[in-house]
């Protein structure tokens, strides 16, 4: 009663539909620059794994990857350590122009990348953390942080007052309670946060590339300079892109539990 | 739940606070104070007044000229992919297994393209649509029919359009799908015992209850796409000549190309402004809708 | 209206092939008479909400049969079965107004148009509802909103049973009477088969004419409110119904007598010789027990607590280490420490392995 017919035929279509590109870029990053120009092949006929030695072994490559992981692991640290005590303010208190921060924090998540970039630039320059991962980290705090003060916020609200009064009723400081009892309440909510930090910032890239130059270079700014001598490196760029999917993946099959049953909290 | 009056909660949200100002105001001050001057270079300002403003929208001049033109083109992108992404986002969450592994298995599939870096999904689309090393170009160049984003100003949108709703209807999808998860069965169950067929069940009962998970899709696909930048640049570049150039874009071009601070200022001001509109029409409709739903159901599922 | 019979009908949400022990329903062969007001009572898990959904078609038997006046039903839809069900919270469609949810079944049947506003007006005004007609359903209180939801029950003239599953939990207090008084007038108007289940014992005896108790999944026993209450034919439902419940202490019992704690208690039946191995227990209602002044004759007991009800008092006592209630007369002083207690052989029951023992007169 609540699916449609031919609700499989949709759906199989669908994820051909998603998959298929990937799987191109899968296939191509396994092939050597030959096979990729000279032949239209639906897998690699001469497979090789030079692609990703080169990755691995190449420290400009590598250290892209490194890169851009740590500033998505400040980031979500620090959005989620800095959301946690606001949501909790949030939810249980009313106070004066709380509804004008919370809306302005909105509008903030909802700003254009583009109109921060130049601003950005000139600001991490002028404070000297310009091509580091705090710089990016912070930057994305812009993003990251509204967004998980959203949704912790809903979570908080899922725990009924009562528990935080008999807390405090039985002798629990402020920062006690908060550590012990409401953390581990909302933990698939930190859960749903942190994935969704880890997801914007990881994605991100006009502010990335912006406030970085040599040594806190991301991966996606490495990816654009696959131009060699003998023309585009297909199968180079192929291999990263193919390495920049794997993280996404390996976080969205941990937590997909969580996931699900956040969306069924009905906080997104 | 009643929330009490304290203003001592200000100390809670002060890193907050701190962080997001850190980050947004300064920078914006700095945007004001550059949307209003103008320079001969070497750190030269004079005061421009609201000249930069004036001319923004004054399609004769060459930035108010771009700026609309832009501007134009983001509407027509943003109003194409919604009449695509949501209707096909309803269908996708109506299609989910109900149980079972499968559903997991699709969860992920689905969110793939949500946590792929968005110059990668331009990467992705580039390769994917050239006809020499691309399986799409390739197939559809090989089934006759010509098709080049490069050169091709139809084909560049085409292929813009696709990725992005490659992109991004799963989000779409998904939220529908959380909304249609948290319809407690006794609904469907009432709605047999009553008779109903499988449209008066999509209309009466699903609709209704995706009502706010539809909107807060709709508003941040608005949003996103009117800000998008990645993935049309990656593909496209702007082009064919500057076809795909959406407003983020050529703001970029004008701040960061030309370094020209005060034009591209006062653009961003103005772009930043249409977003904090939508963005208030946004956070009213979610607030009114919370206040508007009925008291709390007792035993939802 | 239909009679509903239930032949051998079990469930197990485990699979057919479970143990039986371990099923939802254990097997079931029961007759609904028509036009009955029947409550499902029992403790939450003792498989009442699986019944009911059994009945109105939600759930598949794993095995057994259902008949509807006769005919079998099993293999039938829900729709296809003519009930109508509420439940436990209020389940309204949200983009219509009171009467066009009224109207709703009616007009998927494809019923004439003239005919479903007849009808609704009818039903509304059955259930006071005719001032809203025309307002937005989710703007009523959760009472009205039941209200409604089981009038798109009752506004199809041919449903054939009416299923409530503990449709009161989300209503307030002050309300909840009114609601149920209304249900019991309409039982009466409209003579329709109506199944209430209930885990609240009030609730059940004061809708029904027939009150089923369920019990791990059994049907422990099925009658009147005063047949349940003065003749528990399981120890479960004599510690259920009543409040406080019945007493249940071990004994031994032979011919006229039961020994409790070496004290002999006259009975009012001959229960010759009982199974040898089974638990046997007495049963006797705080009611019927009295307490007296400490004397040789009587079994003895410790005095815990008194609890004062306004127009009867309990005494909570001990004997041994069984736990006992027994009614104070009124004006008798109750001494500080022991005291002796009265039973009344009429009331006294003797249960073989938590199930009632019919002795010789």
């Amino acid at each position: 009663m609540n699916t449609i017919p031919g609700r499989r035929i949709i759906m199989v279509v669908f994820l051909i539909f998603l998959l298929l590109p990937i799987y191109w870029l899968v296939n191509m990053s396994f092939k050597t620059n030959t096979e990729i120009v000279t032949t239209m092949t639906l897998w690699p006929h001469q497979p090789t794994l030079e692609n990703y030695k080169r990755i691995f072994t190449d420290e400009s490559w590598y250290s892209g990857y490194i890169n851009s992981l740590t500033y998505v692991l400040i980031n979500t640290a620090i959005s989620i350590s800095v959301a946690l005590p606001a949501a909790y303010a949030f939810s249980r208190y009313r106070f004066l122009g709380d509804k004008h921060l919370f809306f302005w924090l909105l509008s903030n998540r909802m700003a254009p990348a583009a109109v921060f970039a130049l601003p950005f630039f000139n600001l991490y320059s002028a404070i000297n953390l310009f091509d580091t991962p705090w710089a990016v980290a912070l930057a994305h705090c812009i993003f990251n942080v509204p967004l998980a003060v959203w949704i912790l916020e809903g979570f908080v609200s899922g725990v009924p007052r009562e528990i935080d009064e008999t807390a405090f009723l039985d002798g629990y400081s402020f920062p006690r309670f908060f550590v012990k009892i409401l953390v581990p309440l909302i933990a698939s909510g930190i859960g749903v946060a942190a994935f969704f930090c880890f997801m914007f910032s990881w994605v991100e890239l006009l502010l990335a590339r912006t406030l970085t130059s040599v040594n806190a270079k991301p991966i996606s700014a490495i990816m654009t300079r696959t131009v060699s001598a003998s023309g585009m490196d297909w199968g180079l760029l192929a291999a990263a892109g193919v390495l920049t999917i794997i993280p996404g993946a390996l976080v969205i099959w941990f937590v997909r539990n969580y996931i699900a049953r956040g969306f069924a909290l009905g906080r997104v | 739940m009643d929330k009490t009056i304290n203003q001592k909660a200000w100390f809670l949200v002060l890193p907050v606070f701190l962080v997001v100002a850190f980050s947004a105001i300064l920078p914006l001050m700095t945007v004001v104070n550059y949307s209003m001057q103008d320079t001969f270079g070497n750190n030269q300002f004079f005061w421009n007044g609201v000249g930069w403003f004036k001319e923004l929208l004054d399609p004769s001049t060459d930035l108010g000229g771009r700026f609309l033109a832009s501007l134009g083109r983001n509407l027509l992108f943003s109003a194409i992919i919604l009449a695509i992404e949501v209707p096909l986002g309803i269908v996708v969450a109506l299609s989910m297994p109900r149980q079972g592994w499968t559903v997991a298995a699709c969860l992920v599939i689905l969110a793939l393209p949500l946590l792929i870096p968005w110059n990668v999904v331009g990467t992705i689309w580039q390769i994917f649509g050239r006809p020499d090393i691309g399986l799409l170009g390739y197939t559809l160049n090989s089934l006759g029919i010509d098709y080049n984003y490069v050169s091709n100003e139809f084909d560049a949108w085409a292929t813009v359009i696709v990725m992005d709703v490659w992109h991004w209807t799963s989000l779409v999808a998904l939220l529908c799908y959380a909304g249609l998860k948290s319809i407690p069965d006794a609904y469907y169950q009432a709605a047999q015992i009553d008779g109903a067929s499988r449209w008066a069940v999509f209309k009466a009962i699903q609709l209704p209850k995706m009502n706010r998970v539809l909107l807060i899709a709709v508003l941040l696909r608005f949003m996103d796409s009117f800000m998008i930048y990645t993935e049309p640049f990656v593909v496209t570049g702007g082009g064919p000549g500057n076809s795909t150039t959406f407003v983020s874009i050529e703001l970029v071009k004008i701040a960061l190309g030309q370094f020209d601070l005060g034009k591209a200022a006062a653009l961003s001001l103005v772009y930043n402004l249409i977003i904090l509109i939508v963005c208030w029409i946004f956070y009213t409709v979610m607030t009114n809708a919370g206040t508007e739903r009925p008291e709390k159901q007792g035993a939802a599922s | 209206m239909a009679r509903i019979d239930l032949v051998d009908l079990a469930h197990s949400y485990g699979g057919n092939d479970a143990p039986v022990e371990s099923f939802a329903l254990k097997p079931v062969t029961m007759t609904w008479r028509q036009g009955g007001a029947y409550a499902l009572l029992g403790p939450s898990g003792c498989g009442k909400t699986t019944l009911l959904n059994l009945i109105s078609g939600i759930v598949t038997p794993s095995r057994g049969k259902i008949l509807f006046d006769g005919a079998d039903i099993t293999p039938l839809s829900t729709q296809k079965r003519n009930i109508a069900q509420v439940f436990q919270f209020p389940v309204i469609y949200d983009t219509m107004t009171v009467g066009e949810n009224l109207a709703f079944p009616l007009k998927n049947r494809g019923v004439p148009r003239a005919e479903i506003d007849t009808r609704v007006r009818q039903i509304a005004d059955l259930l006071d509802l005719t001032p809203n007609l025309g307002r937005k359903a989710t703007r009523l209180t959760a009472d009205a909103k039941q209200k409604i939801s089981l009038g798109r029950g009752l506004v199809r003239s041919d449903v054939a049973a009416v299923l409530f599953d503990e449709p009161l939990t989300v209503i307030d207090p002050e309300l909840k009477w009114q609601l149920r008084s209304k249900l019991k007038a309409l039982h009466r108007e409209l003579d329709l088969t109506m199944i209430y289940v209930t885990h609240d014992q009030t609730e059940a005896l004061t809708f029904a004419d027939t009150v089923v108790v369920m019990h791990d999944g059994r049907v422990v026993q099925s009658g009147t409110p005063a047949e349940l209450f003065d003749k528990p034919e399981h120890t479960f439902v004599g510690y259920f119904i009543g409040s406080p419940g019945m007493n249940i202490v071990p004994a031994k019992v032979s011919g006229h007598e039961a020994r409790i704690d070496g004290h002999v208690i006259g009975l009012h039946r001959n229960y010759g010789v009982l199974p040898a191995g089974a638990n046997i227990e007495i049963g006797v209602r705080p009611e019927f027990v009295n307490v007296a002044a400490p004397a040789s004759g009587l079994l003895s007991a410790t005095i815990e607590r008194i609890d004062d009800l306004g127009r009867v008092r309990f005494a909570r006592v001990r004997i041994g280490d069984a736990k006992f209630a027994a009614r104070v007369p009124p004006g008798f002083s109750v001494p500080d420490n022991d005291v002796g207690l009265v039973f009344d052989p009429a009331h006294v029951h003797v249960y073989a392995d938590s199930r009632l023992v019919e002795g010789v007169a």
